[in-house]
C-alpha cells in the first residue's frame, strides 16, 4: 500500500494508506488516550476519548478508527480536543469506579484536568454488587465503562461465542448475558478473553478478586513469567502472574502470533494442579 | 511428512486460505486457539469442511459436515481422489514435476466409486462429490487432522490417504496450502523433534544410518548406544507380554489410565521386575512403581523449550519454585546417569539445547537469544541468520525439485479391528472436551463450571430404541470389559454411535472398553473405534 502525507500538529507525516490517525499519532510519539481501542479488536468508536480535530470536519473524529487521507490537517491538542477528552473522562469517572484503571488512565485524567467530582455527590452511578457466580472469574459492573471490548473479544474478533452483549439504552445500557442469566446458565465457555481485554478491572480472576478483598493482592510482589501452556499442541504463550510462589492470574501477550492475547479455559484457568503442593495427586 | 514429521503450514495461513478441511479434529474444543485462526479464515471467506462421526462444535461452523462412519476415512479420501481425477481437477503438472507413484495410486482409487464410498462411509455420494469438487477447485486449501485420523489400527495409512489428496491437487508447499497434524500435547511435536521416536535421533535423523550414529557417538565422547531402532509404546507392552521387557522407566506418562485395554496395561505394568516413574504427581501408574522420582512441572517450574503444531519452538520458563523434593527432569536424568557410571555433568537447559543445536541441523539457528527476540522460531532454522520456515516443501515447486520427490501411497480401506456384531452393535469413539485434558491429572484440579463428569453420550434415537432414559445408569460392555456409566443424550450423535472421554478414570474407566489394536508403524491404539453393547442395569441405580 502507498503512503499518504498528512499534517498532525503542524508536522508533516507519512502514513500507510489504510492505517488510522491513531497509528500515525503513535508513530509520532503523540500520547493519545484510548479506552475502547485495542490493536487486536475492531474499533467500535464508543468511548470518544481519542478524538482529534480534523480541519474541515464539523465534529471531532475518533483517531482510533478514522483512516488517514492525503492532505488531512489534524490537531491533537487544541482546546476543543482537550475539552472533549476532559469531559469524556469526567463523565465516565463520575458514574463508574475507575480506581483499578491503569496508571496511564490516571495520567490522562491529570493531563486534561478531569474533575469528576464537579458534578456533585448526588450523581447517578452504575454502582452495584459484584456478580460472583462461578469459581473462575467475577464481574463487577460498577467498574464497567461500556467500552465493548469484552463483547468484541467474546464475539467476532476472537472467541465467537457471543455469550455477552450490550443490553438496554442510555444510562441503563449494560453488558449482559442472554436474558441476564448467570454465567453458568449462559453460553460462556470461560476462556476469559473478556478479562484479557477489560481496561477497568470490571472483569477479574476470582483469585484476584478474593485477594483484593482480603487485602493480600500486591502487584509489587508479583513477577510475570512467559511460558507455554501445558495442554494441547497449539503452543499458546502464557504470562504467569505469580505472587508468593502462587499463580494469581494468567494473561497472554497481545502481540503473540499464536494467541493475539487470547486463550482457552484450560490455558487461562487450568493451572491449579501446580499449586497443590504436598497434597496427594 | 515426506521425511521430517511436522505440520507443513503456519496458523496464519488458515486465515488466508480458501478452504479448510478439519478431518477427525474437533479443534473448536481440542485446539481452541488454533480454531480462532480458522474462524478468521472463515470470516475472510474460506469454506470450512468438517469430517467427523459426531456433529461437533467445530462441525457447527462448517459449510459442510461429513458425518462419516468411524474408521472409513480412507474410503472417503480415495473416493474424493477419484472424483478429482475424473473431473480433471488433479494438478497434473505438479504430479509430473514433484511426485512419484501416481499411477499406482490412481489405479487404487479407481475402485472407490461414490456408490462404494457411500456404503463404506455412511456419507451420501452427493456430499462426497460436493466436497471433492470444492477441494479440487479451491485455489488454496489445507487439511488439518487430529486423533480422529491417528487413533486407529491403520493410522499411518489414514495420514497417507490425506497426504495423497494434498499431492493430487498440488496443495502443499505453497502459502495457504498444507497438511497439518494438530498436536494433542504441548510438546508432542517437540518430543518427535528431539528423537523420542524409536528410529530417530534429534532432528528426525535416522539412528540406523551409520554416519548419523557416528556423528552423535563422537559428540557424546564415543558413547556406545544401540544401532537399531527401539520399541514404540505398543511394542513395549508386547515385549512385556513376551517377558522380554522387564524394567521400565516412565517419564511424565500415565499408561495405567491412558492405555487402551486398561486391564491388560495394569497387569503388564504390575508384572515388571522394576518400574520407575518420574512424574509431578503420584499417578495411578506411579502407585504401581518400585521407585517414584518426583519431578518439577515442565511448563512452570523449569526451563526449556517446546515445539507447537506449526513447528514453532518456544521457551518455557520457571515461574514457580517446585515443591520440596521435586526436581528438574534434566537434573534427575544427569544424576541417574552418574549412578549408572556416565558423567553428564550439570548442564543447564540452555546448554542441553545448544548441544542439540550442534547436532540437529534443523534447530541449529535457534539460540535462546533468538527464540526470545522472534517469539519462537519455526523449524527448519539452519543458521543464526535464518528467520525460520513459515511453510514446508516449497522445494517441491522448484525447478528442478530440491531433494526427494514426494511419493503417493496407494492405501486401501480397512475397517476397525473391533467389528460391530449383533452382540456388540454400537460404535464407541473417544475424545476430549473443551475444559479437560486426557486422564484429568491436571485438569481435574481446577473447578470448571463446564464440567459435567463422564457420560456415555448417545443419540436420543438409540436411547429410545434401547428403552433408556436420559441420565440413566447403564452398563456399557466391550469384548474386554464393562463399565457402569450414566447416559447423556446428545443430538450431535448419529444412531449407532457412542462417545466417551478419558477425563475421569476414577469415575468411569473408559479404557476398560477400548481396544489395543495398534498401528504397526506409529504404535497408536485404536481408541477411536471400539464395539460395545449397552444394557440396562436390572436393579436400576438412581439417575443423576
Amino acid at each position: 500500500m502507498a503512503d499518504v502525507t498528512l499534517t498532525i500538529d503542524g508536522r508533516e507525516v507519512q502514513a500507510r494508506e489504510g492505517s488510522t490517525i491513531l497509528d500515525a499519532c503513535r508513530r509520532m510519539r503523540i500520547d493519545t488516550p484510548t479506552l475502547c481501542q485495542l490493536d487486536t479488536l475492531t474499533p467500535v468508536n464508543v468511548c470518544r476519548v481519542c478524538v482529534v480535530e480534523l480541519e474541515g470536519a464539523r465534529v471531532l473524529v475518533p483517531a482510533c478508527s478514522r483512516k488517514v487521507e492525503a492532505g488531512m490537517k489534524i490537531r491533537t491538542d487544541s482546546e476543543r480536543v482537550r475539552h472533549s477528552r476532559r469531559l469524556v473522562l469526567e463523565l465516565l469517572a463520575s458514574s463508574v469506579d475507575m480506581s483499578l484503571c491503569s496508571p496511564q488512565v490516571r495520567g490522562w485524567m491529570d493531563r486534561y484536568g478531569a474533575a469528576p467530582g464537579r458534578f456533585g455527590k448526588q450523581v447517578a452511578t452504575v454502582a452495584q454488587p459484584v456478580k460472583v457466580d462461578n469459581d473462575l472469574y467475577v464481574r463487577d459492573y460498577s467498574r464497567c465503562i461500556l467500552c465493548y471490548k469484552c463483547v468484541e473479544a467474546c464475539g467476532v474478533d476472537a472467541q465467537n461465542t457471543f455469550a455477552i452483549g450490550v443490553a438496554g439504552r442510555g444510562f441503563d445500557a449494560h453488558i449482559s448475558t442472554e436474558f441476564d442469566v448467570g454465567l453458568p446458565d449462559s453460553a460462556c465457555v470461560y476462556c476469559g478473553n473478556c478479562i484479557g481485554v477489560c481496561p477497568t478491572g470490571a472483569l477479574m480472576f476470582k483469585s484476584e478478586h478474593d485477594m483484593r478483598a482480603a487485602g493480600t493482592w500486591d502487584e509489587s510482589k508479583q513477577t510475570v513469567t512467559e511460558t507455554v501452556c501445558p495442554y494441547c499442541g497449539v503452543g499458546c504463550m502464557l504470562e504467569l502472574h505469580v505472587q508468593e510462589n502462587s499463580i494469581v492470574k494468567v494473561t497472554s501477550p497481545l502481540d503473540h502470533s499464536v494467541t493475539s492475547g487470547h486463550l482457552c479455559v484450560k490455558g487461562r484457568f487450568g493451572f491449579e494442579f501446580v499449586q497443590r503442593r504436598g497434597a496427594k495427586g | 511428512m515426506f521425511g521430517a514429521g511436522g505440520g507443513t503450514s503456519s496458523y496464519r495461513e488458515a486465515e488466508e486460505t480458501d478452504l479448510i478441511v478439519l478431518w477427525g479434529s474437533n479443534a473448536r474444543e481440542t485446539h481452541p486457539i488454533f480454531f480462532h485462526h480458522v474462524l478468521r479464515g472463515v470470516r475472510n471467506g474460506a469454506r470450512l469442511i468438517a469430517v467427523d462421526p459426531r456433529r461437533t462444535s467445530s462441525a457447527e461452523w462448517a459449510d459442510v459436515w461429513l458425518g462419516i462412519d468411524v474408521g472409513s476415512d480412507i474410503a472417503l479420501a480415495n473416493a474424493m481422489a477419484r472424483v478429482i481425477i475424473y473431473e480433471g481437477l488433479a494438478d497434473t503438472n505438479f504430479i509430473a514435476h514433484a511426485t512419484t507413484g501416481y499411477e499406482d495410486f490412481a489405479r487404487c482409487v479407481e475402485a472407490y466409486t461414490l456408490e462404494r464410498a457411500e456404503a463404506e462411509t455412511g456419507v451420501p455420494a452427493s456430499a462426497i462429490r460436493e466436497v471433492a469438487l470444492a477441494f479440487g477447485q479451491a485455489p488454496k486449501g489445507m487439511i488439518c487432522w487430529t486423533l480422529g485420523i491417528t487413533e486407529h489400527h491403520n493410522a499411518t495409512d489414514n495420514v497417507l490417504a490425506l497426504i495423497n489428496l494434498g499431492l493430487l491437487t498440488g496443495k502443499v508447499g505453497r502459502y495457504g496450502c498444507g497438511l497439518n497434524p494438530l498436536r494433542g500435547q504441548n510438546n508432542v511435536q517437540g518430543g518427535g523433534d528431539m528423537g523420542a521416536i524409536p528410529t530417530r535421533l534429534p532432528g528426525f535423523q535416522d539412528l540406523e544410518i551409520p554416519q548419523i550414529h557416528e556423528k552423535f557417538s563422537r559428540a557424546w565422547g564415543g558413547a556406545d548406544f544401540p544401532h537399531q531402532k527401539g520399541w514404540h509404546l505398543s511394542e513395549m507392552f508386547e515385549a512385556m507380554e513376551r517377558g522380554e521387557l522387564r524394567s521400565l522407566y516412565i517419564v511424565g506418562e500415565n499408561p495405567a489410565r491412558s492405555e487402551a485395554d486398561q486391564g491388560r496395561a495394569v497387569r503388564l505394568l504390575s508384572g515388571l521386575d522394576q518400574l520407575v516413574v518420574q512424574d509431578i504427581f503420584l499417578t495411578h501408574t506411579a502407585e504401581l512403581a518400585d521407585v517414584v522420582l518426583p519431578a518439577a512441572a515442565g511448563w512452570a517450574e523449569s526451563e526449556g523449550t517446546v515445539t507447537n503444531s506449526e513447528r514453532r519452538v518456544q521457551r518455557v520458563r520457571r515461574a514457580l519454585e517446585p515443591p520440596a523434593g521435586a526436581r528438574d527432569d534434566v537434573d534427575i536424568i544427569c544424576d541417574l546417569a552418574a549412578r549408572l557410571g556416565s558423567d553428564f555433568g550439570r548442564p543447564t537447559a540452555e546448554q542441553v539445547w545448544d548441544e542439540c543445536r550442534s547436532l540437529s541441523p534443523m534447530h541449529a539457528g535457534m539460540a535462546y537469544r533468538r527464540l526470545e527476540e522472534l517469539a519462537g522460531i519455526q523449524w527448519p532454522c539452519p543458521d543464526e541468520s535464518h528467520p525460520g520456515t513459515q511453510f514446508l516443501h516449497a522445494r517441491l515447486w522448484k525447478d528442478p525439485v530440491e531433494g526427494p520427490l514426494a511419493p503417493f501411497h496407494a492405501v486401501e480401506h480397512d475397517p476397525p479391528v473391533d467389528r460391530l456384531t449383533e452382540e456388540f452393535p454400537i460404535r464407541l469413539t473417544t475424545g476430549r472436551r473443551l475444559d479437560s485434558f486426557n486422564t484429568g491429572v491436571q485438569t481435574n484440579e481446577y473447578t470448571s463450571p463446564l464440567r459435567r463428569g463422564e457420560a456415555l453420550v448417545i443419540s436420543p434415537e438409540d436411547g429410545a430404541r434401547l428403552g433408556i432414559e436420559d441420565g440413566e445408569c447403564v452398563r456399557a460392555s466391550s469384548r474386554r470389559g464393562s463399565v457402569d456409566v450414566h447416559v447423556r443424550f446428545d443430538h450431535s450423535m448419529r444412531p449407532g454411535l457412542a462417545f466417551m472421554t478419558l477425563h475421569f478414570p476414577d469415575q468411569v474407566a473408559t479404557n476398560v472398553l477400548t481396544i489395543d489394536a495398534t498401528d504397526p508403524k506409529s504404535g497408536t491404539a485404536e481408541f477411536k473405534a471400539s464395539a460395545i453393547r449397552i444394557d440396562r442395569i436390572p436393579a436400576s441405580v438412581p439417575s443423576i
